[in-house]
């Protein structure tokens, strides 16, 4: 895993003063900052000036200052279905913060196991998931969890659990959870590998000089290698935050962009979706969606910033 | 030592400069060679295969130096796709146009041109191109191609082996759905929920026309005479409700291909079908199947159907080849195109005054209600649609909860009058 902080490479050489710019800077710089400024800078700052505009009938735009986003917090019409997405985008990140990174940290550990056989084939066959199509994923899901011919309905039925079987996809009380699972199942191999990587940067120094303290497999766990590996949680967390926030795929594979039943597993990405290109007869708002991108963009920066001032400040990093 | 590397560096870039030009010379030079291919956007990407082997050669026998490709996206992405191509000047030449409002978007934007003075509009009635005409009537901007008509699709089969009859009034739709209940081995009722529009469409517009007299309802709606929390429409939403326990296992979770299958596998008696499910029926199930018309309320009322236009064909503004596309919309106003598109594909009715014979039985019972019953629109189409909350999500959203049982039929007509008066303004008295 990439150390985003480590301490700069400290060069022995005395390096000659130097009057003029550094030129090889910028040309080193240019090649990334070019890209990134054509295809993620430009298109971010040209969002936020869209989102300043609203379009009339015949698809010219004026300039209304933030009223689109007054209307988006105020007019209920908006708010409610704003508000509704977000809510729904907390839970869905929340089940994947306990559920997701919650079993990711338990296989690592698994893995890491000094006696383990195998553990590559399970490595792989965990992380194979992710590498799925979200479209494969939700399709495959749907078929084993369908309530006419599923196998999961069936299968219960075998181990005489038949009447704990529901329409899960269906319902407004199951559907997110169902589909956040779902989301579980296919990106539970990220946080395990990066856990894993980890664990294993650990020097069994350490992990012998506890044993011979006398600590215990669980004193070794919670004093040793939890701390070691909390900068990766960290990472861990905030990856999933922003893709939890940016997420959109699996639900409109698996519910459509109408996200029902009744909205309940309807999240900002989905919401987007339908204000900015529209739904059946809901003609599409590039102007109104760009607002709902820049909340979006606004939601996911508290969220970085909250971790970057709030936790990564606070962790220490060991170098062995 | 760094001037020579710059120099050899201006060099290779203006090689590389040469070389581009002459590649963009060579792709413009081809962009003129194929000027004739007219492109066709569309989102029946069922109907490929009929478009590719039928409909085209059938328009090149006649016309052979103007190519044409058929391209559709999946209708659910459709509208999406089509502004996006729009907006970015690489959309077809050809557009095919959903009814109403979203084309009427198109028209005002300007990516639609005017086709009053294309040949073949003549041919078309006021009701089959008001679908895709400006408010006032004046103008039309797609070439009208076909509509679909709703109505119950049953297993002949089943209904023999039960000894039931199609039914013609609600009392006798649901004394049949009793008996098929009661029986046991197929589930009355092939509908699912979980894709919302089923309910809506299949449900809501299919029965509600009978309930709101058609176009009698639907214009007083307009006007704002009569509100969804009128007797007719709770009485629809109430009729949907109860449905429910008629329906499959875990239909919550059903989607609309579940709902197909389970038709076409002989596993359910009735199917609340659009017309357009007739030819996919015709190749997947192997059992005789017909069809009835939507329940009346009372034996002897005036029957009603849904007979909405769905499809239609227009010219891209910015499109290079405007005179090849008007001889192509000129040719789907033909009875020639009407003839091979409603036999091609059954279930979509032509809209033109020529006489067509349908050969599909199913699909000319279908068609043939027109000459029985009263033909209305969706009445969410006209009008209704454009403001926020948009009513058509709305329908999709309460029909769907209502068959859930998690809405009762009287607040899911409270949600839509109160969405539609919150913006509308006949609706707000």
């Amino acid at each position: 895993m990439t150390d985003l902080t480590a301490p700069s490479v400290q060069s022995t050489d005395v390096v000659p003063a130097r009057s003029r710019f550094p030129l090889h800077i910028a040309v080193f710089l240019a090649p990334a900052l070019a890209i990134y400024t054509l295809f993620s800078i430009y298109p971010l700052i040209d969002t936020i000036r869209l989102s300043l505009y609203a379009g009339d009938e015949t698809g010219a735009r004026s300039f209304v200052g933030l009223q689109n986003f007054q209307t988006l917090l105020s007019d209920p019409n908006w708010s409610g279905q704003f508000w509704n997405a977000l809510r729904n985008n907390l839970v869905f990140f929340a089940i994947h913060m306990v559920v997701q990174n919650g079993i990711g940290l338990g296989l690592a550990m698994l893995l890491s196991l000094p006696r383990l056989t195998g553990g590559s084939v399970y490595r792989t066959l965990i992380f194979l998931p992710t590498m799925l199509s979200v479209v494969i994923i939700g399709f495959i899901w749907q078929l084993i969890l369908n309530p006419l011919w599923g196998i999961a309905p069936s299968l219960l039925k075998a181990v005489g659990l038949g009447s704990f079987f529901g329409p899960w996809l269906g319902q407004e009380s199951t559907a997110l959870l169902t589909v956040s699972l779902i989301s579980v199942w296919q990106f539970v191999g990220i946080p395990m590998m990066l856990i894993y990587a980890a664990l294993l940067n650990i020097p069994d120094d350490l992990l012998d000089a506890a044993t011979v303290d006398g600590a215990g497999p669980f004193s070794v766990f919670w004093f040793v290698r939890l701390p070691l590996i909390l900068p990766t949680l960290g990472v861990v967390s905030i990856l999933t935050f922003v893709a939890n926030f940016n997420a959109f795929d699996l639900i409109y594979a698996v519910k459509g962009a109408l996200a029902g039943p009744n909205f309940s597993t309807d999240i900002l990405g989905t919401f987007f979706y339908r204000t900015f290109f529209g739904f059946q007869l809901q003609v599409g708002s590039p102007t109104m969606g760009a607002a709902v991108a820049t909340a979006m963009l606004v939601i996911i920066l508290i969220g970085v910033l909250i971790y970057l001032f709030g936790v990564q400040r606070r962790l220490q990093r060991h170098t062995f | 030592m760094k001037t020579l590397h710059s120099k050899a560096f201006r060099r290779r870039a203006g090689q590389l400069l040469a070389t581009a030009s002459v590649v963009a010379a060579a792709l413009a030079f081809a962009n003129v060679a194929s000027a004739q291919t007219l492109t066709i956007e569309s989102w029946r990407n069922d109907d490929a295969d009929v478009w590719n082997t039928k409909i085209i050669p059938a328009f090149n026998k006649t016309h052979p130096n103007i190519k044409v490709q058929f391209k559709a996206d999946p209708p659910t992405e459709y509208n999406a796709a089509l502004n996006a191509r729009l907006a970015g000047g690489t959309a077809g030449d050809l557009i095919t146009c959903r009814p109403f409002d979203a084309s009427l978007d198109l028209f005002k934007k300007g990516n639609l041109i005017a086709v009053n003075d294309v040949k073949g509009l003549e041919n078309f009635s006021d009701v089959a191109k008001s679908a895709w005409s400006t408010d006032d009537g004046r103008t039309t901007f797609c070439m009208p191609m076909a509509s679909v008509i709703h109505g119950f699709v049953y297993n002949k089969e089943i209904f023999d082996e039960l000894k039931l009859t199609p039914p013609k009034t609600v009392a006798e739709f649901h004394a049949v759905l009793d008996k098929i209940k009661a029986d046991g081995k197929y589930t009355p009722i092939a509908m699912g929920t979980a894709d919302q529009w089923e309910a809506a469409t299949m449900g809501f517009q299919n029965i509600g026309v009978n309930y709101w007299k058609g176009e009698e309802g639907r214009k007083a709606l307009i006007e704002g005479k009569q509100k969804f929390t009128d007797k007719p429409y709770v009485d629809a939403f109430k009729e949907l409700a109860s449905w429910a326990p008629y329906m499959g296992d875990g239909y919550k979770a059903q989607k609309y291909p579940d709902t197909q299958n389970l038709f076409t596998l002989g596993r359910a008696a009735i199917y609340p079908a659009g017309s357009w499910d007739v030819p996919i029926f015709r190749k997947q199930a192997d059992f005789e199947f017909d069809a009835f018309a939507p329940p009346v309320v009372n034996a002897g009322d005036k029957c009603y159907i849904s007979d909405h236009t769905d499809i239609a064909i227009g010219i891209n503004a910015k499109s290079q080849n405007m005179e090849a596309a008007k001889t192509f919309l000129s040719w789907v106003a033909s009875p020639e195109f009407a003839e091979i598109y409603a036999n091609e594909l059954p279930g979509f009715f032509p809209l033109s005054k020529a006489k067509v014979d349908v050969k599909d039985p199913v699909a000319a019972k279908f068609v043939g209600w027109r000459g029985t019953c009263e033909s209305s629109i969706r009445n969410s189409y006209q009008i209704l649609s454009r403001g926020t909350p948009n009513l058509e999500n709305e329908l999709w959203n309460v029909s769907a909860q209502v068959m859930n049982g998690t809405m009762k039929p009287e607040e899911a007509a409270k949600k839509a009058e109160d969405g539609l008066a919150s913006w509308y303004e006949p609706h707000k008295k």
